[in-house]
């Protein structure tokens, strides 16, 4: 493929050059391990604590409530194991059906050994009911575990109202941020939130770093021993590239917020609006008022995702779908299984994440050849006469 | 990405043989939008006898696609009961293979056919028969006994995972994968049986002293480093009969997976290298004693 259209960004981002040129020198000039007593090391540890003092600013938190970790998967787990162990005699966890797997396969694990999982419902917008949380939040509750954005749909969820149920019956509340972080603005301080998890590889920066934002307070014990690294909480050498990088991406993602939130905006919901234009029988999934300004999830119906995927692929358009083809599984996505999509329109679910680097040319090109493999597939498809 | 071959692209972006005959002799629909994937095959006969023009439409993914207008091209030419004899193995050796997970696309091409044959073999001699034959098995993709005995035949199926990638059954709740497992072991017999019994280890006779030796080693080599490399330990208190007494110590005795790992980890292990009659338990009164972190 000569060229590339990429608009897969919430499964992964391409590496912004600023922020490879900022690692490179750790690879090979500056390779001390920060541990060591010698300033060659030294040297090292003064770049990550410029690193760590970067992301809080991107969060509005402290950098000493900054983990590094190797991503946003051991972040969520983190938060999980190290808050059961550090409140041993509550059995209950509350979550949401729609959660990444970096949460529901911890969840389900735990299950199976006598932990109480509640998974939160959402409705056909993809919105959870704060009604429901309320309901279920009790004193055996260890704690709750919501995402701030669905990474299929881009909902975002009322995280703060959320944090503060939570915070009024004294229990710890984690959201999985990963979709979220650099894309809309956070400002941990004023916040309900006790622990937050990002990845590096969703913002530009490499894949292999991530963040667990823990507040000043709370009980977590550590989930990997081995060393005094990051003040006792985190065993392990640290990731000295991957952390300089994401330190860069984070510097880098205050300066574009305003672009993430206005251009590529604009050139999603320009997609969108060439899309329900050229394609009937086509819907958005997810509510539109409360979305991530760079995802948009459509479902065409009596068509299948993959194929709708790998004619895109053609053109050298990078693109994702919740169609169970893509999978292995045999059946649509959870989160639109969660949200009811009929299965006509789940199977033909396609996700379009922008990103900074995308322009509207691209945007256009996409617009342009949709319609035309909508309708050859639909000509294919036996359900044409309803169409 | 899936591992598609060229045939398969091929066929996938331009397929032959599109859309549906009018007044066909033979007709044959599979599949549902709510599956997934939902097939139409049509065929004429020219006056030869012979199927002279075979058209498909498909719902479906790339490999459906393909292996639908791979059919077409297989059956022209050919007599009915020459037709019936492709199975879902010819239509995947002529696409040069699809992936495992795929196979499903193949079958659903088979029933299309022979579905079409019926049709033309039923008419003028009341409704034509059911396409689909036998007992629902999965109701969550509406596959029968007997298609799922047609496909671990026709494929030499010998696991419920490979019964499920060539006709979905067993791949929704799951709730049939038990009886999926019989209708193999009917269909397969003592071929079957065979594989899934595993090879038993000769019993081996101990004496207490041999048992709490080898438990001590498999605890000190199998288990302990794992623990303390966590803060943790595990101290073996006593054996009594085939029940193993331990307590856990340090991080381990505060650790809230404490039963997860007795019994997954430390039980395991003990099945594996001593015995699988052995029973793991926590010494009563470490496990009522409040623990702390700092103990050692």
């Amino acid at each position: 493929m000569d060229s590339v259209i990429y608009m897969d960004n919430n499964a992964t981002t391409k590496v912004d050059p600023a922020v490879v040129e900022e690692m490179l020198p750790y690879f090979e000039q500056w390779y001390g391990n920060p541990s060591s007593m010698h300033s060659f090391g030294g040297r090292v540890a003064k770049k990550i604590q410029q690193a760590r003092e970067r992301i809080a600013a991107l969060l509005g938190c402290q950098p000493d409530e900054i983990l590094f970790t190797s991503g946003g998967t051991e972040s969520d787990n983190t938060a999980i194991h190290g808050t059961l162990a550090a409140y041993p005699r509550k059995r209950k966890i509350i979550t949401t059906r729609v959660e990444h797997p970096a949460i529901l396969s911890p969840c389900r694990h735990l299950e199976q050994h006598g932990y109480e999982i509640y998974e939160l419902s959402v409705d056909r917008q993809g919105r959870l009911s704060l009604d429901e949380l309320a309901e279920v939040l009790d004193d055996n509750t260890a704690l709750v575990t919501i995402m701030y954005a669905n990474n299929e749909t881009g909902v975002i969820f009322p995280i703060e109202e959320i944090g503060a149920l939570c915070r009024a019956r004294g229990v710890p509340f984690h959201t999985d941020a990963v979709q979220a972080v650099g894309k809309i603005p956070l400002n941990l301080k004023d916040s309900t939130i006790d622990m937050l998890s990002l990845s590096g590889h969703k913002l530009h920066a490499p894949k292999g770093i991530g963040v667990l934002y823990i507040r000043r307070g709370v009980r977590l014990v550590p989930f990997i021993l081995g060393g005094h690294q990051e003040a006792g909480r985190r065993g392990g050498t640290e990731n000295v590239p991957g952390i300089i990088g994401l330190g860069k991406a984070a510097e880098l993602a205050r300066e574009y917020m305003e672009d993430e939130n206005t251009r590529v905006r604009a050139l999603r919901d320009r997609l969108e609006a060439k899309i329900l234009a050229t394609c009937p029988d086509t819907m958005v999934n997810g509510d539109r008022q409360n979305r991530l300004p760079n995802t948009l999830n459509v479902s065409f119906e009596y068509v299948e995702g993959e194929s709708i995927l790998m004619m895109l692929n053609q053109y050298g358009i990078c693109a994702s779908s919740g169609s169970a083809c893509t999978s292995g599984s045999l059946e649509p996505s959870h989160v639109m299984r969660a949200m009811g999509v009929p299965f006509t329109a789940a199977h033909g679910s396609v996700r379009f994440s922008l990103s900074r680097f995308n322009t509207q040319q691209e945007v256009d090109f996409v617009g342009e050849k949709i319609g035309p493999i909508i309708h050859r597939l639909r000509q294919l498809s036996p359900f044409v006469k309803t169409a | 990405m899936w591992d598609y071959t060229d045939k398969v692209m091929e066929h996938f972006l331009n397929p032959k043989n599109v859309g549906r005959i009018e007044n066909p002799d033979g007709i044959g629909e599979v599949g549902s939008l709510a599956c997934g994937d939902a097939l139409t095959f049509t065929f004429k006969l020219g006056p030869d006898g012979r199927i002279a023009d075979a058209k498909f439409q498909t719902f479906g993914c790339a490999s459906a696609i393909a292996s639908s207008s791979v059919l077409t091209e297989m059956v022209k030419g050919l007599t009915l009961e020459e037709a019936e004899k492709i199975t879902n193995k010819d239509i995947v050796e002529r696409l040069g293979g699809l992936p495992e997970q795929k196979m499903h696309c193949s079958v659903m091409g088979h029933e299309a056919l022979m579905a079409a044959i019926a049709y033309y073999r039923s008419k003028g001699k009341g409704a034509p028969p059911a396409v689909k034959s036998g007992k629902i098995v999965c109701t969550c993709f509406g596959v029968t006994d007997e298609e799922i005995r047609r496909v671990v035949r026709d494929n030499n199926l010998t696991t419920v995972e490979q019964v499920t990638n060539y006709c979905k059954a067993g791949g929704g709740c799951g709730g049939c994968r038990g009886q999926i497992e019989k209708l193999i072991e009917e269909v397969q017999g003592d071929k079957v049986r065979q594989l899934r019994a595993a090879p038993e280890p000769p019993p081996r006779k101990l004496t207490n002293i041999q048992k709490i030796a080898l438990i001590q080693e498999v605890l000190g080599e199998q288990v302990r480093p794992a623990m303390r490399a966590h803060g943790g330990d595990i101290e073996l208190i006593d054996v009594v009969g085939n029940r193993v007494i331990v307590a856990f110590r340090g991080m381990c005795a505060s650790c809230k997976l404490a039963d997860y790992t007795m019994k997954e980890i430390v039980e395991a292990k003990l099945h594996e290298y001593v015995s699988p009659d052995l029973i793991v338990e926590e010494e009563a009164d470490a496990a009522q004693r409040p623990h702390s972190h700092q103990e050692s």
